[in-house]
Protein backbone atom coordinates (compact mmCIF):
# COMPACT_ATOMS: atom_id res chain seq x y z
CA UNK A 1 0.00 0.00 0.00
CA UNK A 2 2.65 2.45 1.13
CA UNK A 3 5.00 1.51 -1.73
CA UNK A 4 2.26 2.17 -4.29
CA UNK A 5 1.50 5.50 -2.78
CA UNK A 6 5.12 6.57 -3.07
CA UNK A 7 5.33 5.31 -6.62
CA UNK A 8 2.23 7.23 -7.69
CA UNK A 9 3.45 10.38 -5.99
CA UNK A 10 6.85 10.09 -7.66
CA UNK A 11 5.14 9.63 -11.02
CA UNK A 12 3.01 12.69 -10.39
CA UNK A 13 6.07 14.76 -9.52
CA UNK A 14 7.52 14.07 -12.94
CA UNK A 15 4.26 15.04 -14.66
CA UNK A 16 2.74 18.06 -12.91
CA UNK A 17 -0.05 18.33 -15.50
CA UNK A 18 -1.19 14.76 -14.87
CA UNK A 19 -2.38 15.68 -11.37
CA UNK A 20 -4.47 18.51 -12.75
CA UNK A 21 -6.04 16.31 -15.38
CA UNK A 22 -6.82 13.58 -12.84
CA UNK A 23 -8.66 16.14 -10.70
CA UNK A 24 -10.49 17.63 -13.65
CA UNK A 25 -11.38 14.48 -15.51
CA UNK A 26 -14.45 13.12 -13.66
CA UNK A 27 -16.23 16.47 -13.35
CA UNK A 28 -15.30 17.57 -16.86
CA UNK A 29 -16.48 14.24 -18.27
CA UNK A 30 -19.84 14.67 -16.48
CA UNK A 31 -20.29 18.18 -17.86
CA UNK A 32 -19.33 17.14 -21.37
CA UNK A 33 -21.51 14.02 -21.39
CA UNK A 34 -24.58 15.50 -19.67
CA UNK A 35 -24.43 19.15 -20.65
CA UNK A 36 -22.38 19.83 -23.78
CA UNK A 37 -23.18 16.68 -25.78
CA UNK A 38 -26.97 16.91 -25.14
CA UNK A 39 -26.99 20.51 -26.38
CA UNK A 40 -25.09 19.48 -29.51
CA UNK A 41 -27.57 16.64 -30.09
CA UNK A 42 -30.40 19.14 -29.61
CA UNK A 43 -28.77 21.36 -32.23
CA UNK A 44 -28.57 18.39 -34.61
CA UNK A 45 -32.24 17.56 -33.98
CA UNK A 46 -33.23 21.11 -34.87
CA UNK A 47 -31.96 20.71 -38.45
CA UNK A 48 -33.34 17.21 -39.09
CA UNK A 49 -36.71 16.33 -40.68
CA UNK A 50 -39.48 15.30 -38.32
CA UNK A 51 -40.07 11.54 -37.97
CA UNK A 52 -43.34 9.70 -37.53
CA UNK A 53 -43.45 9.32 -33.74
CA UNK A 54 -42.23 12.76 -32.84
CA UNK A 55 -38.59 11.83 -33.35
CA UNK A 56 -36.40 12.65 -36.34
CA UNK A 57 -35.31 11.01 -39.57
CA UNK A 58 -32.09 11.34 -41.52
CA UNK A 59 -31.52 14.42 -43.59
CA UNK A 60 -30.93 18.13 -43.28
CA UNK A 61 -33.55 20.86 -43.25
CA UNK A 62 -34.00 24.40 -42.05
CA UNK A 63 -37.80 24.18 -42.10
CA UNK A 64 -38.09 24.27 -38.30
CA UNK A 65 -36.26 27.58 -38.15
CA UNK A 66 -38.24 28.87 -41.14
CA UNK A 67 -41.45 28.24 -39.20
CA UNK A 68 -40.55 31.10 -36.89
CA UNK A 69 -41.39 33.52 -39.69
CA UNK A 70 -44.99 32.40 -39.27
CA UNK A 71 -46.75 35.39 -37.61
CA UNK A 72 -48.00 33.10 -34.84
CA UNK A 73 -44.47 32.16 -33.74
CA UNK A 74 -42.98 35.52 -34.60
CA UNK A 75 -45.40 36.94 -32.07
CA UNK A 76 -44.18 34.51 -29.40
CA UNK A 77 -40.56 35.47 -30.10
CA UNK A 78 -41.39 39.16 -30.03
CA UNK A 79 -43.39 38.87 -26.80
CA UNK A 80 -40.61 36.90 -25.11
CA UNK A 81 -38.03 39.49 -26.12
CA UNK A 82 -40.10 42.57 -25.23
CA UNK A 83 -41.19 41.15 -21.87
CA UNK A 84 -37.64 40.12 -20.98
CA UNK A 85 -36.37 43.61 -21.76
CA UNK A 86 -39.23 45.22 -19.83
CA UNK A 87 -38.67 42.91 -16.86
CA UNK A 88 -34.94 43.75 -16.88
CA UNK A 89 -35.62 47.51 -16.91
CA UNK A 90 -38.19 47.31 -14.11
CA UNK A 91 -35.80 45.20 -12.02
CA UNK A 92 -33.04 47.76 -12.62
CA UNK A 93 -35.21 50.70 -11.56
CA UNK A 94 -36.37 48.85 -8.41
CA UNK A 95 -33.12 47.03 -7.66
CA UNK A 96 -30.57 49.83 -7.88
CA UNK A 97 -32.04 51.89 -5.00
CA UNK A 98 -32.18 48.76 -2.85
CA UNK A 99 -28.51 47.89 -3.49
CA UNK A 100 -27.59 51.53 -2.80
CA UNK A 101 -29.48 51.57 0.50
CA UNK A 102 -28.00 48.21 1.64
CA UNK A 103 -24.43 49.41 1.08
CA UNK A 104 -25.11 52.43 3.30
CA UNK A 105 -27.17 50.65 5.94
CA UNK A 106 -24.36 50.15 8.48
CA UNK A 107 -25.14 47.48 11.04
CA UNK A 108 -28.32 46.41 9.22
CA UNK A 109 -26.27 45.41 6.21
CA UNK A 110 -25.94 41.67 6.91
CA UNK A 111 -29.62 41.28 7.70
CA UNK A 112 -30.73 43.25 4.64
CA UNK A 113 -28.39 41.21 2.45
CA UNK A 114 -29.74 37.97 3.87
CA UNK A 115 -33.27 39.15 3.08
CA UNK A 116 -32.24 39.49 -0.58
CA UNK A 117 -30.31 36.21 -0.70
CA UNK A 118 -33.20 34.26 0.82
CA UNK A 119 -35.72 34.80 -2.01
CA UNK A 120 -32.85 34.28 -4.47
CA UNK A 121 -32.60 30.68 -3.26
CA UNK A 122 -36.24 30.01 -2.37
CA UNK A 123 -38.04 27.58 -4.66
CA UNK A 124 -39.24 29.41 -7.76
CA UNK A 125 -42.32 27.21 -7.89
CA UNK A 126 -43.30 28.10 -4.32
CA UNK A 127 -42.76 31.81 -4.97
CA UNK A 128 -44.89 31.63 -8.11
CA UNK A 129 -47.60 29.89 -6.11
CA UNK A 130 -47.43 32.74 -3.59
CA UNK A 131 -48.30 35.11 -6.44
CA UNK A 132 -51.27 32.94 -7.42
CA UNK A 133 -52.46 32.92 -3.83
CA UNK A 134 -52.48 36.73 -3.80
CA UNK A 135 -53.75 37.43 -7.30
CA UNK A 136 -56.45 34.87 -8.08
CA UNK A 137 -60.12 35.92 -8.15
CA UNK A 138 -60.71 34.64 -4.62
CA UNK A 139 -57.21 35.65 -3.51
CA UNK A 140 -56.14 38.03 -0.81
CA UNK A 141 -55.88 41.16 -2.99
CA UNK A 142 -59.41 40.78 -4.35
CA UNK A 143 -60.70 39.85 -0.91
CA UNK A 144 -59.41 43.12 0.54
CA UNK A 145 -60.45 45.24 -2.41
CA UNK A 146 -64.00 43.86 -2.09
CA UNK A 147 -64.09 44.43 1.66
CA UNK A 148 -62.83 47.97 1.38
CA UNK A 149 -65.48 48.58 -1.27
CA UNK A 150 -62.94 49.61 -3.88
CA UNK A 151 -64.44 47.14 -6.32
CA UNK A 152 -67.78 45.33 -6.31
CA UNK A 153 -66.73 42.23 -8.17
CA UNK A 154 -63.32 40.58 -8.19
CA UNK A 155 -60.75 42.04 -10.56
CA UNK A 156 -59.19 39.65 -13.04
CA UNK A 157 -55.52 39.89 -12.15
CA UNK A 158 -54.35 36.34 -12.65
CA UNK A 159 -53.92 35.06 -16.23
CA UNK A 160 -53.17 38.51 -17.60
CA UNK A 161 -49.94 40.02 -18.99
CA UNK A 162 -49.78 42.10 -15.82
CA UNK A 163 -49.67 38.95 -13.68
CA UNK A 164 -46.84 37.48 -15.78
CA UNK A 165 -44.81 40.69 -15.58
CA UNK A 166 -45.37 40.95 -11.82
CA UNK A 167 -44.29 37.31 -11.48
CA UNK A 168 -41.17 37.79 -13.60
CA UNK A 169 -40.07 40.89 -11.66
CA UNK A 170 -40.86 39.20 -8.34
CA UNK A 171 -38.89 36.15 -9.41
CA UNK A 172 -35.77 37.79 -10.79
CA UNK A 173 -35.37 41.00 -8.78
CA UNK A 174 -32.77 39.48 -6.37
CA UNK A 175 -30.60 38.64 -9.42
CA UNK A 176 -30.38 42.38 -10.12
CA UNK A 177 -29.75 43.53 -6.55
CA UNK A 178 -26.86 41.16 -5.73
CA UNK A 179 -24.36 42.15 -8.48
CA UNK A 180 -25.13 45.88 -8.14
CA UNK A 181 -24.56 45.58 -4.40
CA UNK A 182 -21.25 43.81 -5.05
CA UNK A 183 -19.98 46.62 -7.30
CA UNK A 184 -21.23 49.42 -5.01
CA UNK A 185 -19.56 47.75 -2.03
CA UNK A 186 -16.18 47.83 -3.78
CA UNK A 187 -16.55 51.52 -4.60
CA UNK A 188 -13.65 53.56 -3.28
CA UNK A 189 -15.26 56.07 -0.90
CA UNK A 190 -12.33 58.46 -1.09
CA UNK A 191 -13.38 59.19 -4.68
CA UNK A 192 -16.74 60.42 -3.41
CA UNK A 193 -15.04 62.50 -0.73
CA UNK A 194 -12.75 64.00 -3.34
CA UNK A 195 -15.76 64.89 -5.48
CA UNK A 196 -17.42 66.47 -2.46
CA UNK A 197 -14.33 68.49 -1.56
CA UNK A 198 -14.10 69.65 -5.16
CA UNK A 199 -17.63 70.98 -4.83
CA UNK A 200 -19.74 68.37 -6.60
CA UNK A 201 -23.33 68.36 -5.35
CA UNK A 202 -24.91 65.01 -4.31
CA UNK A 203 -26.68 64.61 -7.65
CA UNK A 204 -23.47 65.20 -9.61
CA UNK A 205 -21.52 62.89 -7.28
CA UNK A 206 -23.96 60.13 -8.02
CA UNK A 207 -24.14 60.72 -11.75
CA UNK A 208 -20.40 61.22 -12.37
CA UNK A 209 -18.78 58.93 -9.76
CA UNK A 210 -21.09 56.32 -8.23
CA UNK A 211 -23.10 55.42 -11.31
CA UNK A 212 -20.18 54.97 -13.75
CA UNK A 213 -18.22 52.91 -11.21
CA UNK A 214 -21.20 50.64 -10.51
CA UNK A 215 -21.76 49.98 -14.23
CA UNK A 216 -20.13 46.50 -14.11
CA UNK A 217 -22.70 45.48 -11.50
CA UNK A 218 -25.54 47.03 -13.50
CA UNK A 219 -24.51 45.18 -16.65
CA UNK A 220 -24.08 41.88 -14.78
CA UNK A 221 -27.43 42.33 -13.08
CA UNK A 222 -29.21 43.08 -16.35
CA UNK A 223 -27.69 39.93 -17.84
CA UNK A 224 -28.67 37.80 -14.84
CA UNK A 225 -32.28 38.99 -15.12
CA UNK A 226 -32.56 39.04 -18.90
CA UNK A 227 -31.30 35.47 -19.40
CA UNK A 228 -33.68 33.60 -17.07
CA UNK A 229 -36.51 35.87 -18.23
CA UNK A 230 -35.86 34.80 -21.83
CA UNK A 231 -35.96 31.14 -20.89
CA UNK A 232 -38.71 31.47 -18.31
CA UNK A 233 -41.43 28.90 -18.42
CA UNK A 234 -43.06 28.48 -15.00
CA UNK A 235 -44.15 32.12 -14.63
CA UNK A 236 -46.04 32.37 -17.91
CA UNK A 237 -47.25 28.78 -17.49
CA UNK A 238 -48.87 29.36 -14.09
CA UNK A 239 -49.65 33.09 -14.08
CA UNK A 240 -50.39 33.73 -17.76
CA UNK A 241 -53.39 32.77 -19.81
CA UNK A 242 -53.33 30.92 -23.12
CA UNK A 243 -52.55 34.19 -24.88
CA UNK A 244 -49.42 34.94 -22.86
CA UNK A 245 -47.23 32.17 -24.26
CA UNK A 246 -43.50 32.73 -24.10
CA UNK A 247 -40.86 30.78 -25.99
CA UNK A 248 -40.23 28.53 -22.99
CA UNK A 249 -43.87 27.42 -23.10
CA UNK A 250 -43.59 26.84 -26.83
CA UNK A 251 -40.58 24.57 -26.27
CA UNK A 252 -42.37 22.68 -23.52
CA UNK A 253 -45.47 22.20 -25.71
CA UNK A 254 -43.45 20.70 -28.53
CA UNK A 255 -42.00 18.14 -26.16
CA UNK A 256 -45.24 17.23 -24.42
CA UNK A 257 -48.53 17.57 -26.32
CA UNK A 258 -47.40 18.60 -29.82
CA UNK A 259 -44.69 15.92 -30.02
CA UNK A 260 -42.64 17.86 -32.51
CA UNK A 261 -39.16 17.43 -31.09
CA UNK A 262 -37.17 18.99 -33.94
CA UNK A 263 -39.30 22.16 -33.88
CA UNK A 264 -38.98 22.28 -30.09
CA UNK A 265 -35.22 21.86 -30.44
CA UNK A 266 -35.07 24.75 -32.90
CA UNK A 267 -37.04 26.97 -30.50
CA UNK A 268 -34.79 25.93 -27.64
CA UNK A 269 -31.68 26.62 -29.69
CA UNK A 270 -32.96 30.12 -30.47
CA UNK A 271 -33.19 30.71 -26.70
CA UNK A 272 -29.64 29.38 -26.28
CA UNK A 273 -28.33 31.57 -29.12
CA UNK A 274 -29.96 34.69 -27.60
CA UNK A 275 -28.39 33.82 -24.24
CA UNK A 276 -24.93 33.36 -25.74
CA UNK A 277 -25.32 36.66 -27.61
CA UNK A 278 -26.23 38.40 -24.34
CA UNK A 279 -23.17 36.88 -22.63
CA UNK A 280 -20.90 38.02 -25.50
CA UNK A 281 -22.25 41.56 -25.21
CA UNK A 282 -21.60 41.38 -21.47
CA UNK A 283 -17.93 40.45 -21.96
CA UNK A 284 -17.56 43.14 -24.63
CA UNK A 285 -18.97 45.83 -22.32
CA UNK A 286 -16.98 44.60 -19.32
CA UNK A 287 -13.65 44.50 -21.15
CA UNK A 288 -14.29 47.91 -22.65
CA UNK A 289 -15.11 49.27 -19.19
CA UNK A 290 -11.89 47.82 -17.79
CA UNK A 291 -9.64 49.35 -20.44
CA UNK A 292 -11.41 52.68 -20.01
CA UNK A 293 -10.96 52.72 -16.25
CA UNK A 294 -7.25 52.00 -16.73
CA UNK A 295 -6.81 55.16 -18.74
CA UNK B 1 -19.27 57.30 5.31
CA UNK B 2 -21.73 60.13 5.38
CA UNK B 3 -24.91 58.10 5.65
CA UNK B 4 -27.21 60.69 4.15
CA UNK B 5 -29.38 58.42 2.08
CA UNK B 6 -32.34 60.42 0.71
CA UNK B 7 -35.63 59.47 2.34
CA UNK B 8 -37.32 58.63 -0.94
CA UNK B 9 -34.61 56.05 -1.68
CA UNK B 10 -35.24 54.38 1.67
CA UNK B 11 -38.94 54.47 0.81
CA UNK B 12 -38.36 52.67 -2.48
CA UNK B 13 -36.16 50.08 -0.73
CA UNK B 14 -38.81 49.43 1.93
CA UNK B 15 -41.47 48.93 -0.75
CA UNK B 16 -39.23 46.51 -2.66
CA UNK B 17 -38.55 44.51 0.50
CA UNK B 18 -42.28 44.33 1.17
CA UNK B 19 -42.87 43.21 -2.42
CA UNK B 20 -40.19 40.50 -2.05
CA UNK B 21 -41.39 39.12 1.27
CA UNK B 22 -45.09 39.78 1.77
CA UNK B 23 -46.31 37.15 -0.72
CA UNK B 24 -44.27 34.46 1.04
CA UNK B 25 -45.29 35.62 4.52
CA UNK B 26 -48.97 35.65 3.55
CA UNK B 27 -48.61 32.19 2.07
CA UNK B 28 -47.06 30.90 5.30
CA UNK B 29 -49.62 32.58 7.59
CA UNK B 30 -52.53 31.10 5.69
CA UNK B 31 -51.12 27.59 5.99
CA UNK B 32 -52.44 27.82 9.58
CA UNK B 33 -55.86 29.19 8.62
CA UNK B 34 -58.85 27.11 9.67
CA UNK B 35 -60.76 27.36 6.39
CA UNK B 36 -60.50 25.42 3.17
CA UNK B 37 -61.67 28.08 0.72
CA UNK B 38 -61.69 31.44 2.43
CA UNK B 39 -58.83 33.88 2.71
CA UNK B 40 -60.48 35.36 5.80
CA UNK B 41 -58.77 34.40 9.02
CA UNK B 42 -60.87 31.70 10.75
CA UNK B 43 -58.55 30.74 13.54
CA UNK B 44 -55.37 28.73 13.99
CA UNK B 45 -55.12 25.12 12.89
CA UNK B 46 -52.45 22.55 12.15
CA UNK B 47 -54.83 20.37 10.15
CA UNK B 48 -53.25 21.14 6.74
CA UNK B 49 -49.95 19.85 8.04
CA UNK B 50 -51.63 16.71 9.37
CA UNK B 51 -53.30 16.25 5.98
CA UNK B 52 -49.87 16.16 4.32
CA UNK B 53 -48.97 13.06 6.30
CA UNK B 54 -52.03 11.30 4.87
CA UNK B 55 -50.98 11.90 1.29
CA UNK B 56 -48.84 9.08 -0.11
CA UNK B 57 -47.88 11.10 -3.23
CA UNK B 58 -46.36 13.88 -1.12
CA UNK B 59 -44.51 11.51 1.19
CA UNK B 60 -43.22 9.58 -1.80
CA UNK B 61 -42.20 12.80 -3.56
CA UNK B 62 -40.39 13.93 -0.44
CA UNK B 63 -38.54 10.61 -0.21
CA UNK B 64 -37.46 10.77 -3.86
CA UNK B 65 -36.41 14.41 -3.50
CA UNK B 66 -34.27 13.52 -0.48
CA UNK B 67 -32.66 10.54 -2.26
CA UNK B 68 -31.95 12.56 -5.43
CA UNK B 69 -30.85 15.61 -3.44
CA UNK B 70 -28.51 13.55 -1.25
CA UNK B 71 -26.91 11.70 -4.15
CA UNK B 72 -26.63 14.80 -6.37
CA UNK B 73 -25.13 16.80 -3.49
CA UNK B 74 -22.45 14.25 -2.64
CA UNK B 75 -21.46 13.65 -6.28
CA UNK B 76 -21.41 17.33 -7.28
CA UNK B 77 -19.57 18.32 -4.07
CA UNK B 78 -16.81 15.78 -4.74
CA UNK B 79 -16.48 16.48 -8.46
CA UNK B 80 -16.81 20.25 -7.99
CA UNK B 81 -14.17 20.33 -5.24
CA UNK B 82 -11.77 18.34 -7.43
CA UNK B 83 -12.24 20.80 -10.31
CA UNK B 84 -11.76 23.77 -7.96
CA UNK B 85 -8.51 22.24 -6.63
CA UNK B 86 -7.23 21.72 -10.17
CA UNK B 87 -8.05 25.31 -11.12
CA UNK B 88 -6.58 26.86 -7.98
CA UNK B 89 -3.39 24.80 -7.69
CA UNK B 90 -2.40 23.80 -11.19
CA UNK B 91 -1.44 25.49 -14.40
CA UNK B 92 -2.45 23.54 -17.47
CA UNK B 93 -3.18 24.07 -21.13
CA UNK B 94 -6.75 25.14 -21.94
CA UNK B 95 -7.35 26.42 -18.41
CA UNK B 96 -9.03 29.67 -19.48
CA UNK B 97 -11.23 27.86 -21.95
CA UNK B 98 -12.30 25.32 -19.34
CA UNK B 99 -13.06 28.07 -16.82
CA UNK B 100 -15.27 29.77 -19.39
CA UNK B 101 -17.02 26.47 -20.13
CA UNK B 102 -17.74 26.02 -16.40
CA UNK B 103 -19.87 29.17 -16.34
CA UNK B 104 -22.04 28.17 -19.28
CA UNK B 105 -24.31 25.79 -17.26
CA UNK B 106 -24.95 28.62 -14.78
CA UNK B 107 -26.32 30.94 -17.47
CA UNK B 108 -28.09 28.34 -19.59
CA UNK B 109 -31.89 28.50 -19.18
CA UNK B 110 -33.25 25.47 -17.35
CA UNK B 111 -35.64 24.63 -20.14
CA UNK B 112 -32.72 24.17 -22.57
CA UNK B 113 -30.88 21.89 -20.12
CA UNK B 114 -34.06 19.91 -19.50
CA UNK B 115 -35.05 19.19 -23.08
CA UNK B 116 -31.50 18.52 -24.27
CA UNK B 117 -31.12 15.86 -21.55
CA UNK B 118 -34.53 14.43 -22.44
CA UNK B 119 -33.37 14.06 -26.06
CA UNK B 120 -30.12 12.41 -24.93
CA UNK B 121 -31.88 9.88 -22.68
CA UNK B 122 -34.46 9.13 -25.36
CA UNK B 123 -31.73 8.65 -27.96
CA UNK B 124 -29.72 6.14 -25.90
CA UNK B 125 -33.02 4.60 -24.66
CA UNK B 126 -32.13 5.16 -21.02
CA UNK B 127 -35.31 4.78 -18.91
CA UNK B 128 -36.33 7.99 -17.11
CA UNK B 129 -36.34 7.78 -13.33
CA UNK B 130 -34.36 8.56 -10.18
CA UNK B 131 -31.04 7.93 -12.01
CA UNK B 132 -31.73 10.39 -14.82
CA UNK B 133 -32.95 13.05 -12.37
CA UNK B 134 -29.78 12.65 -10.32
CA UNK B 135 -27.57 12.85 -13.43
CA UNK B 136 -29.32 16.07 -14.49
CA UNK B 137 -29.08 17.65 -11.03
CA UNK B 138 -25.36 16.91 -10.76
CA UNK B 139 -24.86 18.49 -14.20
CA UNK B 140 -26.32 21.83 -13.07
CA UNK B 141 -24.91 21.76 -9.51
CA UNK B 142 -21.19 21.13 -10.29
CA UNK B 143 -20.48 24.65 -11.56
CA UNK B 144 -22.01 26.27 -8.46
CA UNK B 145 -19.90 24.09 -6.16
CA UNK B 146 -16.76 25.00 -8.13
CA UNK B 147 -17.49 28.73 -7.78
CA UNK B 148 -18.03 28.51 -3.99
CA UNK B 149 -15.05 26.20 -3.27
CA UNK B 150 -12.75 28.19 -5.57
CA UNK B 151 -13.59 31.38 -3.66
CA UNK B 152 -12.57 29.67 -0.42
CA UNK B 153 -9.37 28.24 -1.95
CA UNK B 154 -8.30 31.62 -3.25
CA UNK B 155 -8.67 33.18 0.18
CA UNK B 156 -6.78 30.34 1.87
CA UNK B 157 -3.31 30.55 3.35
CA UNK B 158 -0.99 28.18 1.49
CA UNK B 159 1.90 28.53 3.96
CA UNK B 160 0.34 25.91 6.24
CA UNK B 161 0.55 23.36 3.46
CA UNK B 162 4.13 24.33 2.74
CA UNK B 163 4.96 24.00 6.44
CA UNK B 164 3.45 20.50 6.53
CA UNK B 165 5.51 19.45 3.52
CA UNK B 166 8.71 20.88 5.01
CA UNK B 167 7.98 18.96 8.21
CA UNK B 168 7.97 15.77 6.16
CA UNK B 169 4.34 15.07 5.28
CA UNK B 170 3.81 13.85 1.72
CA UNK B 171 1.12 15.28 -0.60
CA UNK B 172 -1.58 12.83 0.44
CA UNK B 173 -1.13 13.42 4.17
CA UNK B 174 -0.88 17.17 3.66
CA UNK B 175 -4.07 17.13 1.61
CA UNK B 176 -6.16 15.23 4.17
CA UNK B 177 -4.65 16.74 7.32
CA UNK B 178 -4.14 20.36 6.23
CA UNK B 179 -5.95 21.28 3.02
CA UNK B 180 -9.29 19.53 3.58
CA UNK B 181 -9.86 20.80 7.17
CA UNK B 182 -9.23 24.37 5.99
CA UNK B 183 -11.35 23.93 2.90
CA UNK B 184 -14.21 22.20 4.69
CA UNK B 185 -16.49 25.24 5.22
CA UNK B 186 -16.30 26.01 1.49
CA UNK B 187 -17.14 22.44 0.50
CA UNK B 188 -20.02 22.35 2.98
CA UNK B 189 -21.41 25.68 1.75
CA UNK B 190 -21.20 24.45 -1.84
CA UNK B 191 -22.93 21.22 -0.84
CA UNK B 192 -25.75 23.08 0.95
CA UNK B 193 -26.36 25.24 -2.11
CA UNK B 194 -26.29 22.18 -4.36
CA UNK B 195 -28.86 20.44 -2.15
CA UNK B 196 -31.09 23.52 -2.15
CA UNK B 197 -31.00 23.71 -5.93
CA UNK B 198 -31.68 20.02 -6.35
CA UNK B 199 -34.48 20.05 -3.77
CA UNK B 200 -36.18 23.07 -5.40
CA UNK B 201 -35.77 22.24 -9.07
CA UNK B 202 -38.95 21.82 -11.05
CA UNK B 203 -38.26 22.71 -14.70
CA UNK B 204 -35.33 20.40 -15.48
CA UNK B 205 -36.76 17.58 -13.35
CA UNK B 206 -40.10 17.74 -15.15
CA UNK B 207 -38.38 16.67 -18.39
CA UNK B 208 -36.20 13.87 -17.04
CA UNK B 209 -38.47 12.23 -14.45
CA UNK B 210 -40.42 9.12 -15.30
CA UNK B 211 -43.97 8.33 -14.27
CA UNK B 212 -43.07 6.69 -10.94
CA UNK B 213 -40.34 9.10 -9.94
CA UNK B 214 -42.05 12.41 -9.17
CA UNK B 215 -39.99 14.59 -6.86
CA UNK B 216 -41.67 16.90 -4.34
CA UNK B 217 -41.70 19.96 -6.68
CA UNK B 218 -43.35 17.84 -9.40
CA UNK B 219 -46.08 16.79 -6.95
CA UNK B 220 -46.52 20.38 -5.75
CA UNK B 221 -46.78 21.60 -9.35
CA UNK B 222 -49.58 19.16 -10.15
CA UNK B 223 -51.37 20.25 -6.94
CA UNK B 224 -51.08 23.92 -7.97
CA UNK B 225 -52.37 23.06 -11.43
CA UNK B 226 -55.43 21.22 -10.10
CA UNK B 227 -56.65 23.76 -7.57
CA UNK B 228 -55.47 26.01 -4.82
CA UNK B 229 -55.87 24.29 -1.47
CA UNK B 230 -54.36 25.05 1.96
CA UNK B 231 -52.25 21.85 1.84
CA UNK B 232 -50.10 23.58 -0.80
CA UNK B 233 -49.55 26.44 1.65
CA UNK B 234 -48.46 23.91 4.26
CA UNK B 235 -46.00 22.03 2.04
CA UNK B 236 -44.71 25.35 0.65
CA UNK B 237 -44.11 26.60 4.18
CA UNK B 238 -42.08 23.48 4.97
CA UNK B 239 -40.01 23.91 1.78
CA UNK B 240 -39.40 27.61 2.56
CA UNK B 241 -38.33 26.92 6.14
CA UNK B 242 -35.97 24.10 5.10
CA UNK B 243 -34.45 26.32 2.38
CA UNK B 244 -34.07 29.26 4.77
CA UNK B 245 -32.21 27.10 7.30
CA UNK B 246 -29.86 25.66 4.67
CA UNK B 247 -29.15 29.08 3.15
CA UNK B 248 -28.56 30.59 6.58
CA UNK B 249 -26.01 27.86 7.36
CA UNK B 250 -24.29 28.24 3.96
CA UNK B 251 -24.20 32.01 4.46
CA UNK B 252 -22.56 31.61 7.88
CA UNK B 253 -19.97 29.18 6.48
CA UNK B 254 -19.02 31.49 3.61
CA UNK B 255 -18.68 34.50 5.91
CA UNK B 256 -16.52 32.81 8.59
CA UNK B 257 -13.23 32.92 6.74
Amino acid sequence: MRRWRERILRWLHRRPEAGAWALLFPGALWLVAFFLVPILIMLAYSVMPRGIYGGVTRGFTLEHYARFFDPLYLEVLERTFVWSVACTLICLVLGYPVAYVIVRSGRWRNLLMFLVVLPFWTSFLVRTFAMIFLMRDTGLINNWLLKLGVVHEPLTILYTPFAVMAGLVYGFLPFMILPIYASLEKLDLSLLEAAEVLGARPRARFRRVTLPLSMPGVVAGCLLVFIPALGSFLTSDLLGGAKEMMIGNLVQNQFSSARNWPFGSAASFIVMALVLAAVMIYFRVRDKGQTESLR
Amino acid sequence: MSSRVPAWLIGVAVLVYLFLHIPILVLMIFSFNNSKFSVDWRGFTMQWYHRLLERPDILRGLRISLIVGGAATVISAVLGTMIALALARHRFRGRRLFEGFLYVPIVTPEIVVGISLLILFALIKFPLGVTTITIAHVAFCISFVVVVVLARLEGMDQTLEEAAMILGADEVTTFWKVTVPQLWPGILAGALLAFTMSFDDYVITSFVSGSGSSTLPIVVYSMVRRNVEPSINAISTIIIVVTAILIYLADRLVRNK
